[in-house]
């Protein structure tokens, strides 16, 4: 089976996060693959065990991303591809990265395609199904379970807290929800041996696309961090009065009854 | 390590020579390779042990083992077991920073360390080639766990004192083991032992003993002040049989096992120091950002930076130190045919040869370490003193350091015992060094010393230098041989030797950064710099001083002061200043930040 995982490079939000001038400081943030990612990582390498095949992690991004894409590689991802955008592109939206991708899967038959729900940072949940759409394959999103037999697969989707059961067939592309399993850390015989692994470096160029193609469709106006917590509040009296004050204060300080 | 090509130094080398930033191996080298396999370990420290923190304190070692397997399928247990015995055969390096990422699992990582530190290297370096086979592969992964077991009631730092005896049965098939082993690290569930015996009473020598083996076990738990997570009893034996063929190494010459271990146990727990104290500054500073008094963080407070800024500077140039001794077993086995690095014996010389350098690296760095978690604890007040408070465990955990591997009071008389051995047997020109500087010392001149960066530091260094060479060649002339007898002035010759490695190798660090990354981007580490160097300077000031009051008298005092004070002129860095200022980049990342 022809496997494949769309993996983004994203900052870690659970370290500190600087904002200037409207972008993120990369050179204080951390980095990592985007969580929802890595249950595509250990899905695809899951099923890979199960089936047989080989899994092939798919970035678009810049130099930086190699690192990413080691990380997948020493989990047990078999290839990796890094498209770099860095010499092209200035920016780029969900539309530019699924262009990206759709030229990219073209010429490539793929059985299964992973990729997270939605990446931590942008939180757009798109790439994943324009891809698909371009591709004409069908998708699943959501998903926290994934069981293939021969063609049939049937797979449980997170539907807001419930479960709903899906059936269809391959190929396919589906994004990952957390529940679906637990991404294991990379070995140190896997990181040793990720250093060997190929991964493939490609430009839009090598892909028959220009600028112009990809164009964004979008344009980011602002990006600012969430208001700081402030220190709660603690209310006092005996319960009734508390209930009333409550009330009181979401009806006219908040404002949200 | 691909940066070999340097030039090779002997231990003890800093005090002679002089270096370049690229002459050493400092945490800016670290691969990606190197920040995976750290990153695996913070991952499996953080998701799998520390939500077990509370159990393994309360000694549920069923966890300890269960963990430790677990470490083992990652490949975390067999970085120094070489490949063909079935472990990965890392760097250095590597293994090193597995070491430094366990550090936050308090108790745990002594687990960790007993296994694949001190029970595991003893087999790893002296094995035969069937003990290897036999051992090595489950040790690795953590079939079978290792302690270590060397200490006696009535023999601690004089380890060859040990009153544990062997004899060889009447068969001949079985060393009949009699005695007590006391604080043996992994005791609650190792599956083997490394214990050293004197056969007959008299040859020092190392045994491989399971624990299954009829004559062995265990005492009870004993009742610690902290590193509760790890399981700590005494090994009985008991008319205990240990076949012939588990005699470690050669008979008679335990000590050279021991020894060997010794300096490995050091450099981790050297390691070990600096992680903790990374901890504690990171607890510390997280908690002076969210209390308040009267109505500010105390983080604001010039006092709280004061404190945030002298621990974090201490910790550069303590992580500097540890990791150019790491870089520097590195150098030398990359000399090494790759004949020689399968022979763990010529592993263990090439560490052996940094002997003073371990031994520093395990006082001054879990010196550190006891400072950097009182000084957290006061910044916590009385919540400091709360068992809910991370920082309380931390306090308690970190007393062991200076005690264990060799109290740090054995391990600073180490220090100018070897440099002056190495010195008698022509290995360091330390003696030809100190009698030139009497010399040079007549004829001494004010030196100007430039403004660019680091060339204050480069001056101080290099004069710092001479101060220990001037204390060392005066006490040697005195004493002679009855040196031993003047244990004050030993240590005041080792703490100033240490101060010397410390300042040389954040100095080197910042310089190599600087030349890579440019003086903006290092800006904290040249701060660093600037506090620790100066810092330092002055208690080896005090030291010699000392050290010179002690030794001579009447006129020679005065030409010995007076020479001293020419070679301790020099305009002192404002440290209140670049404390806060470093202590600035502190509180904004929450941790140690370079």
């Amino acid at each position: 089976m022809n496997i494949y995982v769309l993996l983004k490079r994203t900052f870690d939000t659970e370290e500190k996060i600087d904002v200037s001038n409207g972008r993120i400081e990369d050179e204080s943030a951390e980095f990592i693959i985007n969580p929802y990612d890595e249950y595509a990582v250990e899905e695809a390498i899951n099923q890979r065990d199960a089936h047989g095949g080989e899994v092939t992690v798919v970035t678009v991004g810049d130099e930086e991303s190699e690192k990413q894409l080691r990380t997948a590689l020493a989990m047990g991802a078999d290839k990796a591809v890094l498209i770099n955008t860095e010499d092209d592109l200035e920016d780029g939206d969900q539309y530019t990265t699924a262009k990206i991708l759709h030229a990219f899967f073209a010429e490539k038959e793929a059985d299964l395609i992973l990729a997270g729900n939605v990446a931590i940072d942008e939180a757009s949940g798109q790439v994943g199904p324009r891809l698909a759409e371009a591709l004409g394959i069908p998708f699943v999103t959501t998903i926290t379970s994934l069981k293939i037999e021969d063609n049939t697969v049937t797979i449980e989707k997170d539907v807001e807290g419930d479960v709903e059961i899906v059936e269809t067939s391959l190929p396919l592309l589906v994004t990952c929800q957390q529940g679906l399993n637990e991404p294991r850390y990379p070995s140190l015989p896997g990181i040793m041996k990720a250093k060997k692994k190929p991964l493939e470096e490609l430009e839009i160029d090598d892909l028959d696309l220009e600028e112009d193609d990809v164009e964004q469709k979008t344009k980011t106006i602002d990006i600012y961090l969430p208001p700081e917590k402030e220190a709660g509040r603690v209310l006092e009296g005996d319960v009734d009065e508390q209930v009333k004050e409550l009330v009181s204060l979401l009806k006219n300080e908040k404002k949200v009854l | 390590m691909s940066e070999t090509k340097e030039r090779l130094f002997k231990g003890g080398a800093f005090l002679t020579e002089d270096l370049t930033g690229d002459d050493i191996i400092t945490p800016e080298d670290f691969t990606e390779e190197h920040k995976m396999i750290a990153k695996t370990t913070e991952d499996f420290v953080n998701g799998e042990v520390l939500p077990k923190l509370e159990n393994l304190e309360n000694h549920e070692f069923e966890h300890s083992v269960d963990l430790l397997k677990k470490a083992g399928e990652l490949g975390l247990l067999g970085a120094d077991v070489p490949e063909e015995y079935g472990g990965l055969g890392l760097d250095k390096i590597s293994s090193s920073l597995i070491t430094e990422k366990f550090t936050p699992a308090g108790g745990f990582s002594v687990s960790h360390g007993g296994h694949v530190g001190i029970g595991s290297l003893p087999i790893v370096f002296f094995g035969n080639e069937e003990q290897k086979q036999k051992y090595l592969p489950k040790l690795a992964t953590g079939e079978m766990l290792a302690a270590y077991a060397l200490t006696e009631p009535s023999s601690g730092s004089d380890a060859l004192g040990a009153k544990t005896t062997a004899k060889l049965n009447d068969a001949g098939t079985h060393y009949i083991l009699n005695g007590e082993k006391q604080w043996i690290t992994n005791s609650a569930f190792a599956d083997v032992f490394i214990v050293y015996a004197k056969i007959n009473g008299e040859h020092f020598s190392a045994f491989i003993v399971e624990r299954d083996y009829p004559g062995v076990s265990t005492g009870p738990e004993e009742k610690k002040m902290g590193i509760k997570s790890s399981s700590t009893r005494t090994l009985i034996l008991e008319d205990a049989e240990v076949p012939v063929e588990n005699l470690l190494g050669e008979k008679g010459r335990g000590h050279i096992i021991a020894f060997n271990i010794l300096n490995v146990g050091r450099y981790k727990l050297a390691i070990g120091g600096v992680a903790g104290a990374k901890g504690a500054l990171s607890v510390a500073t997280k908690y002076v950002n969210e209390r308040k008094q009267f109505d500010t963080p105390i983080s604001h407070f010039s006092l709280t930076k004061e404190k945030l800024g002298t621990i974090a500077s201490e910790i550069y140039a303590n992580e500097s130190a540890v990791y150019r001794t790491v870089g520097l077993f590195e150098q030398r086995m990359g000399a090494l045919t790759d004949e020689q690095l399968k022979d763990g014996r010529e592993v263990a010389r090439a560490i052996a040869e940094y002997q003073i350098e371990c031994s520093m690296g395990k006082y001054m760095a879990t010196e550190l370490l006891d400072y950097a978690v009182d000084e957290a604890v006061q910044l916590h007040g009385g919540y400091g003193f709360m068992q809910e408070y991370e920082v309380e465990r931390m306090y308690r955990d970190s007393r062991i350091n200076r005690i264990f591997e060799g109290t740090n009071e054995i391990n600073r008389l180490l220090v100018p015992g070897t440099l002056l051995k190495k010195a008698m047997k022509g290995e360091l020109p330390l003696l030809q060094k100190a009698q030139g500087l009497q010399e040079e010392l007549m004829m001494m001149m004010p030196e100007e010393v430039g403004t660019e960066a680091l060339e204050q530091e480069k001056h101080l260094l290099r004069n710092a230098k001479k101060i220990v060479l001037l204390g060392a060649g005066l006490a040697a002339q005195k004493y002679m041989q009855k040196i031993e007898n003047e244990q004050e002035i030993l240590v005041n010759l080792a703490d100033m030797a240490a101060e010397v490695y410390n300042m040389e190798s954040a100095i080197l660090r910042t310089e190599k950064a600087i030349s890579k990354s440019g003086e903006e981007k290092s800006k904290q580490k040249l701060l660093y710099t600037q506090v620790y160097v100066q810092e330092a300077f002055n208690r080896i000031e005090a030291d010699a001083k000392e050290t010179l009051i002690a030794v001579e008298e009447g006129d020679t005092l005065r030409t010995m002061l007076s020479s001293l004070r020419k070679l301790t002129r020099h305009t002192p860095t404002n440290v209140i200043a670049k404390k806060r200022e470093i202590a600035q980049a502190v509180i904004e990342e929450e941790k140690y930040t370079v």
